[in-house]
């Protein structure tokens, strides 16, 4: 009988009900409930991330500005503005998909190197206008006071385990939506798009419509985790905006695995207890973190994900879905090439 | 008319400073095939060991920005050994979220060792010279000197050494120097070692003018891509033009519309060079 329980579903199974327990587990240590929540929100930006990068194969180097603009979104129209959380949360996620398309329409011309240069300049232009911008932004001292939902009926989003199952709802979606990609035709053109362009051209993928979507539908999940982040953190500076948030998403999916489902999710928990641990060392934070990146994609660009992958038999396995930088999916290079640098 | 001069002469300084940068960047381009995102951070730390070198070694002015430099191509050997020549075989990608990483610990490291404030270096070269009714600083002439010398000696490394002559025969076809007996490690490691030199220089040279800080790259990372993809990924000529353009359209801007004007000039000329013609003014390297 257990021969016939598939192991990866198993897996998410576990993953699943942890989740669900954890205020339950966590009921006496309210802080510890609250680094799982925001860690929950930093899986949500990571799904984001993972569709245009796991997915698409295209590195945005921008993802922690539309983290940044969904979280000011909120920010100013529920402090400033004085709107209730819901609709702020709506107009939040409507301004990043509004501007993750019209980025999207000049960013996507370019591939590759270019695409990544592109959006980091993206990303620092709207670093530099919330920095510059004080009038609106309030620039360096940033928005303090930022609105919890507020109640639907009994419901009361100050109570911790609210909160944290509000987040935990946008979570599952967000991995659903990447399980779901993954099973589409829709996800199958990103995939062969991350492979070669050239050949997803030619089985006759709109290349250009499809990366739109996903460019778009990553910012949109992006922004919507921002504008959470900030309703629970209360607070938000321009380094909620910053490069650091794009490293950090980055860092997530490296560690849980580029391109797979439960990737951005595992990583994300995993780096919220390791950044717990590093707190007390906040500059030597970065010294320690940009080795592991580097050692990272040099020993294990598959991630945990892939690991775990290889511990399931063969018969579980599907094809679609392997990432990049997995011996499968890289081309076996001629002799001259592999020697060139 | 002297208003103008004036802003000219800190126009082509500030375009030599561009162009060094510029040039190793892109030879890293042309070469591995990806963008070094860590450039900006390392020109940084470029910056920094000349005024450790200048300040607490007390080394004359050229002795220090030299030995800033043999510290950074010793590093860009070290970088391409350990981080890019493992890499040799992974997507693209994968290089460029390394390069990132190295962006991230050089940043804290050099906050760890020097904090987070601004530090100022004295210039070692007083003065100003009078062109024209406009007074030059001396500083600013040395830049622009120095930057016309040193790629004078690039173009005469490139063309006539052989390390230089197998940089761009590599940069033209991989597997055709592979072919003929081209060694592609060590032509990684030259370049690498000769891209972060130049950005050593660049560094040492507009210290005593500008303010030193962590920060300092990031706006440079971002006008030297603006740079190289204006003048196309990988070539040389258009490091040189777009350099000189985009520096002297920057201090213009800024000096007749508003400061805020000058720095958006590079985001604009980036987005508009994207948006128009994405290969660049002499762009022939394929995207990747």
């Amino acid at each position: 009988m257990i021969d016939r329980l598939n192991p990866r579903l198993l897996g998410v199974a576990l993953v699943a009900i942890a989740m669900l327990l954890a205020p339950v587990v966590f009921s006496e240590q309210q802080y510890l409930l609250r680094v799982v929540t925001t860690a929950a929100i930093y899986a949500i930006a990571a799904y984001g991330l993972n569709i245009i990068l796991g997915l698409t194969g295209q590195l945005s180097l921008a993802h922690g500005a539309f983290f940044g603009v969904g979280a000011y979104t909120v920010g100013l129209l529920t402090t400033d503005r004085d709107w209730p959380f819901w609709s702020a949360f709506l107009v939040a996620i409507a301004a990043t998909t509004v501007l993750g398309y019209v980025s999207g329409l000049i960013a996507l011309r370019t591939q590759g190197a270019y695409f990544a240069i592109f959006t980091m300049a993206l990303g620092f232009l709207i670093f530099i206008v919330i920095v510059r911008w004080e009038s609106l932004t309030h620039a360096h001292s940033g928005v303090s006071g930022v609105k919890f939902p507020e109640n639907i009926g009994p419901i009361d989003f100050t109570e911790p385990a609210v909160m944290y199952y509000f987040v935990l709802i946008f979570l599952a979606a967000a991995a659903y939506t990447t399980h779901a990609l993954l099973n589409s035709n829709a996800g199958r053109s990103l995939v062969a798009i991350r492979t070669s362009e050239d050949l997803a051209k030619s089985i006759g993928v709109n290349v250009a419509v499809s990366k739109q979507l996903a460019f778009t539908a990553s910012a949109t999940i992006a922004g919507l985790a921002g504008g959470l982040f900030a309703s629970l953190n209360g607070f938000i500076g321009p380094d909620s905006a910053g490069i650091d948030r794009t490293f950090e998403m980055l860092l997530f999916l490296l560690i849980g695995g580029l391109g797979t489902v439960m990737g951005p999710l595992l990583g994300s928990l995993l780096v919220a207890f390791l950044f717990e641990m590093l707190q007390d060392l906040e500059t030597y934070r970065f010294i320690v973190l940009g080795p592991i990146i580097v050692l990272l994609v040099i020993f294990a660009p598959r991630g945990m994900i892939g690991y775990l992958n290889d511990l399931v038999p063969a018969r579980f396995k599907r094809r679609a879905t392997t990432m990049p930088g997995d011996p499968a999916t890289v081309p076996v290079a001629s002799p001259t090439k592999s020697e060139v640098h | 008319m002297t208003l103008f001069i004036q802003q000219l002469a800190n126009g082509l300084a500030l375009g030599g400073i561009y162009c060094l940068a510029a040039i190793g960047l892109t030879l890293v381009f042309g070469v591995l095939g990806f963008p070094n995102l860590a450039h900006g951070a390392l020109y940084m730390l470029g910056a920094y060991l000349t005024y450790f070198f200048l300040t607490d070694a007390g080394m004359p002015y050229v002795v220090a920005i030299l030995a800033a430099a043999v510290v950074l191509a010793f590093l860009g050997v070290v970088l391409e050994r350990l981080v890019f020549h493992p890499l040799r075989n992974s997507p693209h990608t994968h290089h460029m979220i390394a390069t990132v990483g190295v962006m991230f610990f050089l940043v804290a490291l050099v906050q760890e060792i020097w904090g987070t404030g601004f530090l100022r270096m004295q210039s070692p070269v007083g003065g100003q010279l009078s062109v024209l009714g406009a007074q030059v600083s001396w500083q600013r002439i040395i830049i622009i000197v120095t930057a016309v010398v040193v790629l004078l000696l690039l173009t005469w490394f490139l063309k006539r050494s052989p390390h230089g002559q197998a940089i761009e025969a590599i940069e033209q076809d991989r597997t055709g120097a592979a072919l003929v007996g081209i060694n592609p490690s060590m032509v990684s490691m030259v370049t690498f070692a000769v891209s972060l030199a130049l950005v050593a220089i660049a560094a040492g040279l507009v210290a005593p003018i500008n303010l030193l800080s962590p920060g300092m790259g990031d706006s440079l990372g971002l006008t030297v891509f603006a740079i190289i993809i204006l003048g196309g990924l990988g070539s040389l000529p258009g490091a040189i033009v777009g350099g000189f353009s985009i520096a002297i359209a920057e201090v213009m801007a800024s000096t007749y519309i508003s400061v805020a004007a000058g720095e958006a000039a590079i985001f604009v000329i980036l987005i508009a060079v994207l948006a128009i013609k994405p290969t660049g003014i002499f762009g022939t390297v394929a995207q990747r």
